[in-house]
């Protein structure tokens, strides 16, 4: 058995004219948690489709869970949750009859305590009567994940499970992943949330149908090559760092400058280029100090990169 | 009180011209709807039909036979197609419904007409729908007098006086009280029918696309005919349970007679769900929203009602729209179901309309099979 639970090369889709995933290679490792980010539009959701095969890849070869994912789809998709993006199950079927008939459809044996088992998991237990239609965000979201690990899959993709939680709710949630990654399942999630991407064990950055980038978190940072610097305080006739942002943007060597509150984040990778266009602002009321770039820094620095290149 | 804005209503007012060109279905229901059915419909519906088809058994073959005949096609009513042999093949002929007339012209008619002895036509009607035969049967009163005038003349000039020289004896088969409900009763089954089937299917898969529900029953190992005999098999239930309310209804408070023909019955009734399912579904393949699905259940109930023989006579229809008619499931099962009802007929005798109905549930069924994606594609 392959140490990998994904490696697929060179996957493209076209939906007519637009080419929504060009030549995208993926490997996850099994047991861990791969953050799948990039900006609206740039394919993720159709590459998580692919996989599970909900969508016919024009081209790409290669292997999920071991099976050949475009012969062998069907085996697949017996191995393979999916949580959609949008909330999936019925809303006018009750909690109990929802995960019922997801386990139905799966044929699953023991229907009855798996359901039961799932219920008490959730903490749910109580409520099972209640439509699934009148859940809060959060538990909509908290039965979906139960609902698609129900048939007990091997590799589970996530399509931005979490938009529009609250925060509490999301910890909660993620804790629930880690706990099923701990018991050795295999997690894709797609995200845009930056401490999203940071609770994942590897990150793969999409952008324009493109893979631009992979790895840990601290190493997709290393790889950027960014320098980034913060400023603090204020300049000498009483403005704020952060209302600095417009008039650094443009300089040369600065790729973006943005602020953080009431502080300034300005990033560069010509390290002398990024020193000169500051050094008018080194001023005594300022504080410059070098900080290192956050995840979103460096995914702003490549939604950039990879739209220039598209052009 | 706020006066009102016509800059905001102006505001609503654009926003909404906007989204009806969007919406290109929504725009093709406010061309095509009244253009297309005021040309079919306009031109198709005919209340009061000519050229009927009619059998006739001639005993007789006499100059006066002939001239009787030949005035009964020049009223323009009916149109021979065919010539009996017997009457009992006559008689197959009108219960099958391949002609709406019989016309029986009796060995002695010469004999009689010539003595002035009480001569006789007989002319059947199948009267199952009264609107078909209405005009045809007010048009038979004169022919008596008009038929022989030629053939009067000289030794029986006489018989050309007062009295007419033959009477045309009326039989209305079927419903001889010519009540229209026991025509549209059982045709209400057919439009029932369609119209729920069709469109409760319709909507029902449609709205599972809406909804995104369908992205994460696809995303599991179920099967497209899985997926499809399970989402409308309660539904049979549903068209079944239609079935039984309407006929008991028909018989306690219509009193439409019920003349036998169950099997066929049974059978036609079956095909039929099973086929406006099928035709919902593929409905639902082709619609992106409910309100698409309701538009398309729409387009296909109007021909349904209007062409099919359940408000205006199906002979009646120009031959092109009687093609077109003959496309409709509808037209068949209401041949089932008013055959098997009002004149007890058997599957042997409906077999054409059965196949018919038979050949749709295929046809559709695998057309909704080919169109249906395990994808999202």
């Amino acid at each position: 058995m392959s140490a990998l639970a994904v490696d697929v090369r060179g996957l493209n889709k076209s939906f007519g004219p637009r080419h929504v995933v060009q030549d995208v290679s993926i490997q996850v490792e099994r047991g861990r948690i791969t953050g799948f980010l990039g900006p609206n539009g740039s394919g993720k959701t159709t590459t998580l489709r692919m996989l599970c095969g909900l969508l016919t890849p024009d081209s790409g070869e290669g292997a999920v869970l071991g099976l050949d994912f475009r012969r062998d789809a069907e085996a697949v998709k017996r191995q393979t949750g999916y949580m959609t993006q949008k909330f999936s199950l019925y809303e006018d079927l009750s909690i109990e009859e929802n995960l019922d008939f997801v386990a139905r459809v799966h044929e699953l044996d023991r229907r009855r305590q798996r359901v039961r088992e799932s219920l008490e998991r959730l903490g749910l237990t109580a409520r099972r009567k209640q439509l699934a239609g009148s859940l809060s965000g959060g538990w909509k979201q908290r039965l979906a994940l139960a609902a698609s690990v129900l048939h007990a899959p091997k590799l589970l993709l996530l399509d931005e499970p979490t938009a529009g939680v609250d925060p509490k709710a999301r910890r909660e949630f993620w804790d629930e992943i880690h706990a099923l990654s701990a018991e050795g399942l295999t997690v894709m999630v797609s995200t845009h949330y930056m401490d999203e991407a940071e609770r994942c064990h590897d990150i793969a950055y999409i952008a324009y149908g493109r893979l631009m980038a992979r790895g840990t978190a601290e190493a997709v940072i290393a790889q950027s090559g960014l320098i980034t610097f913060r400023a603090e305080g204020q300049t000498a006739d009483g403005t704020g760092a952060d209302r600095l942002a417009g008039a650094l943007a443009g300089r040369p060597g600065v790729i973006m400058a943005a602020p953080f509150g009431a502080a300034l984040h300005v990033s560069g990778v010509d390290r002398a280029a990024l020193e000169a266009a500051i050094a008018p602002y080194r001023q005594p009321t300022l504080r410059w100090t070098e900080v290192q770039p956050t995840l979103e820094d460096v995914f702003i620095r490549l939604m950039g990169q990879s739209s220039d290149n598209f052009q | 009180m706020r006066g009102l804005s016509g800059a905001r209503i102006l505001a609503v007012l654009i926003k909404e011209f906007i989204q009806l060109t969007r919406d290109r279905l929504t725009y093709a229901m406010i061309l095509i709807l009244p253009i297309g059915q005021l040309l079919l419909f306009g031109y198709a519906i005919n209340n009061d039909p000519r050229d009927l088809p009619t059998a006739v058994l001639a005993q007789d073959q006499g100059p006066m036979a002939r001239s009787t005949l030949a005035a009964l096609v020049n009223s323009g009513y009916f149109k021979i197609v065919r010539t009996a042999a017997s009457p009992r093949e006559l008689d197959e002929a009108v219960a099958r419904g391949e002609v709406q007339f019989a016309l029986t012209i009796p060995a002695d008619f010469t004999r009689r007409v010539v003595r002035g002895d009480q001569a006789q036509i007989l002319v059947e009607a199948d009267a199952s729908d009264p609107a078909a035969t209405g005009g045809a049967i007010s048009a038979l009163a004169s022919l008596p007098r008009v038929a022989l005038s030629r053939d009067l003349v000289g030794p029986v000039a006489a018989r050309a006086g007062a009295s007419d020289p033959f009477e045309v004896v009326i039989h209305r088969r079927y419903n001889p009280e010519a009540i229209t409900a026991y025509n549209i009763v059982p045709g209400l089954l057919g439009v029932i029918l369609s119209m729920t089937l069709v469109m409760m299917t319709a909507l029902g898969v449609t709205r599972e696309y809406e909804r995104g529900t369908m992205e994460s029953l696809l995303a599991t190992p179920a099967r497209p005919i899985e997926v499809m005999i399970g989402k409308l098999a309660p539904y049979v239930a549903v068209g079944l349970v239609q079935t039984v309310v309407i006929l008991v209804l028909a018989k306690a408070l219509f009193a439409v007679p019920m003349a036998g023909g169950w099997l066929a019955l049974a059978l036609g009734v079956l095909l039929f769900i099973v086929g406006s399912l099928a035709l919902g579904f593929l409905i639902s393949t082709v619609a992106r929203t409910q309100l698409q699905a309701m538009q398309m259940s729409f387009f296909y109930m109007m021909p349904s009602i209007l062409l099919s023989g359940f408000m205006f006579p199906f002979r009646g229809m120009p031959a092109w729209a009687q093609v077109l008619g003959s496309v409709i499931p509808v037209t068949h099962f209401l041949r089932v179901v008013r055959g098997a009802l009002l004149k007890g007929l058997d599957t042997a005798q409906l077999w054409p309309s059965l196949a018919a109905l038979g050949l749709f549930v295929i046809a559709i069924a695998g057309l909704a099979m080919a169109r249906y994606r395990t994808t999202l594609d």
